[in-house]
């Protein structure tokens, strides 16, 4: 049993963006747990002030390269319910996609290139041998799927120009289309071995965990209301009153704890609470896969993924070999003083906008919550009980297991980082 | 020979780092064959600075540390690539730069906490830089071109 000792982890590798760790350990126990988001703060809560609504989407996107269309769409939600925009079946659909597509990248990313590697006992993807060759080739080949819905729908898979309020500027092309459907029915095949393995995966750590998720009747992202594993259901507009915002000193991002407590929010949230909404063909062909759940072992959360992906295969090639999309006429916007909600669930959890308009249409006030934020203090938290549990390991064993724990939340530095509203003491 | 490659990142959303990971798709077996990733936090963990033929450098400059470290990036690479709208010009990363006299006081509690700058700035504002790859996020065939052009310069192919 180690006594006292400290783990510093300076820069943490395989995940999005930039955060370090310090773990104290004094007399047997642990004394502090520090995560630090060290990306530094591109202060769009100021930046957008005074901004026309119309430019807003596409400057928030720049808060995340990995999530971009998650943080466009919410914000553009938020501001379309400000001026009361009510936009087409069809604009819904189309976003559906869009948001399948980044899913589906953003889901294969964290799996096949950031946890695979701790699977197999390698460094990274870049190590793998021939064994793991069809592996990687699947990894690229799933990517390329979603990057390419993305891209069909919005033009581009990071920062979509289409994609603006109220409707897309553009249809997808009808070949592309067919390529695009194509593709996703040949990486279908290659997610069930994803899935087997992250099934077959012995990590574990579990602790009791309140989860909260945004659950859609069609398992789409983007609508419905917010649930919580203590069976409380909040609409949209009022997510941000069981919140409260933790000033994490040392940290460049802020934490969260819905109603006074830790918590947790992305794919294992929502697996856990909204699992029976999940695709047909997903639920025959993975049934095996999804009895895990409900589940509070947080390498779930990467199991959970992948069956995810799955689903955003299936109801893409659904949508798209159902529906004709068709230009629509210009939206003719009446700009008026409101205020909007937005909630969709970005790929790493719930994504909260809210946005206040004058009556020229300027942003007044714009607040978000990111899931990162959210995840935070959880995160911390599991590091402190899972150091506890290991104190009789070597350091270098701790350290690893630390690592491989915090990638299972799958956190993303760069979106947790973006404003501030701090009062230090 | 392969060519040494790091791939850095500062202020920024990571875009271009994305848009690295999804030429990935492509290109990834090519590139196994010619290039040594010698420095690439998003892919690995054992990751070294020291002699690399080319380091591209996502994001813009905000803090000291930054600073200091993108020094030691051009100490330690023979050609040095900015990558991005951020690297490039340093938008939209440098957005406080354009911030009114309030604005700028309400966030210097931060500034002073975490070490940043004055100013945020591109790149080549504080080190020579040998290559543009404009664009936000970056142009995916000028990064190509750029890397074509040093994997026969460094004489790989």
């Amino acid at each position: 049993m180690h006594t006292d000792f400290e783990i510093s982890i300076e820069g943490l590798s395989k995940i999005e963006g930039h955060a370090s760790l310090d773990v104290k350990v004094r007399k047997g126990k642990v004394e502090d747990v520090k995560l630090k988001i060290s990306e530094n703060k591109r202060f769009y809560t100021q930046a957008i002030r005074g901004k026309q609504f119309q430019t807003v989407p596409q400057l928030v996107s720049r808060i995340c390269g990995t999530c971009s269309i998650a943080h466009l769409t919410c914000c553009t939600e938020a501001v379309e319910k400000a001026l009361k925009i009510e936009p087409s079946e069809q604009t819904i659909l189309l976003r559906k996609l869009m948001t399948y597509g980044m899913m589906i990248r953003d889901h294969a990313m964290h799996l096949y290139l950031f946890c695979l590697p701790d699977i197999f006992g390698k460094d990274s993807v870049l190590d793998f041998d021939e064994r793991q060759h069809e592996l990687v080739h699947h990894a690229f080949d799933v990517k390329k799927a979603g990057n390419d819905l993305s891209k069909l729908i919005g033009g581009r898979a990071i920062h979509p120009p289409f994609a603006t309020i109220g409707q897309f500027l553009s249809m997808p092309d009808k070949n592309e289309t067919k390529q695009v459907i194509e593709e996703l029915k040949k990486v279908r095949s290659d997610i069930f071995e994803l899935v087997r393995i992250f099934y077959d995966c012995s990590f574990d750590f579990r602790k009791r965990t309140r989860f909260v998720a945004l659950t859609s009747d069609d398992f789409s992202f983007l609508e419905g209301v917010i649930k919580s594993s203590q069976k409380l259901v909040i609409p949209e507009e009022h997510y941000w009153e069981h919140l409260h915002r933790v000033i994490i000193p040392y940290s460049q991002a802020t934490g969260y704890e819905f109603e006074g407590k830790d918590f947790m929010v992305g794919a294992l949230a929502r697996m856990n609470l909204n699992r029976e909404k999940l695709h047909r063909e997903t639920k025959k062909d993975l049934a095996k896969y999804i009895r895990m759940f409900p589940s509070e072992n947080i390498y779930h959360n990467n199991l959970a993924q992948a069956i995810e992906t799955m689903h955003c295969i299936d109801h893409s090639i659904e949508i798209l070999e159902s529906k004709d999309f068709k230009p629509e006429p210009k939206l003719k916007i009446k700009i008026k003083a409101g205020k909007g909600v937005g909630v969709i669930e970005a790929p790493r959890g719930t994504l909260y906008y809210a946005i206040t308009l004058d009556k020229d249409g300027k942003i007044d006030y714009g607040n978000l919550v990111i899931p990162t934020a959210q995840n935070q203090i959880k995160i911390e938290n599991d590091i402190r009980t899972l150091v506890s549990k290991n104190l009789d390991k070597d350091k270098s064993f701790i350290y690893h297991e630390i690592e491989k724990l915090i990638r299972a939340f799958d956190p993303c530095m760069t979106c947790a980082t973006h404003f501030l509203k701090v009062n230090w003491i | 020979m392969k060519l040494k490659v790091g791939l850095f990142s500062f202020t920024s959303d990571e875009g271009c780092s994305m848009i690295f990971i999804e030429l990935m798709n492509s290109h990834f077996f090519d590139w196994e064959k010619l290039i040594d990733f010698k420095y690439c936090k998003l892919l690995k963990e054992k990751n070294e600075l020291k002699v690399l033929d080319v380091a591209f450098v996502e994001g813009a400059i905000s803090t000291f540390k930054e600073e200091k470290r993108l020094k030691e990036i051009r100490r330690n690479a023979k050609k040095l690539v900015a990558i991005g709208s951020c690297a490039v010009n340093g938008s939209p990363s440098n957005q406080r730069n354009f911030f009114s006299e309030d604005t700028k006081k309400e966030i210097k509690i931060v500034m002073d906490s975490f070490g940043h700058r004055d100013k945020v700035s591109a790149l080549n504002e504080i080190v020579k830089v040998d290559d543009l790859v404009p664009g936000c996020p970056m142009d995916e065939n000028k990064f190509l071109e750029v890397l074509n052009k040093y994997l026969k310069e460094f004489k790989v192919i």
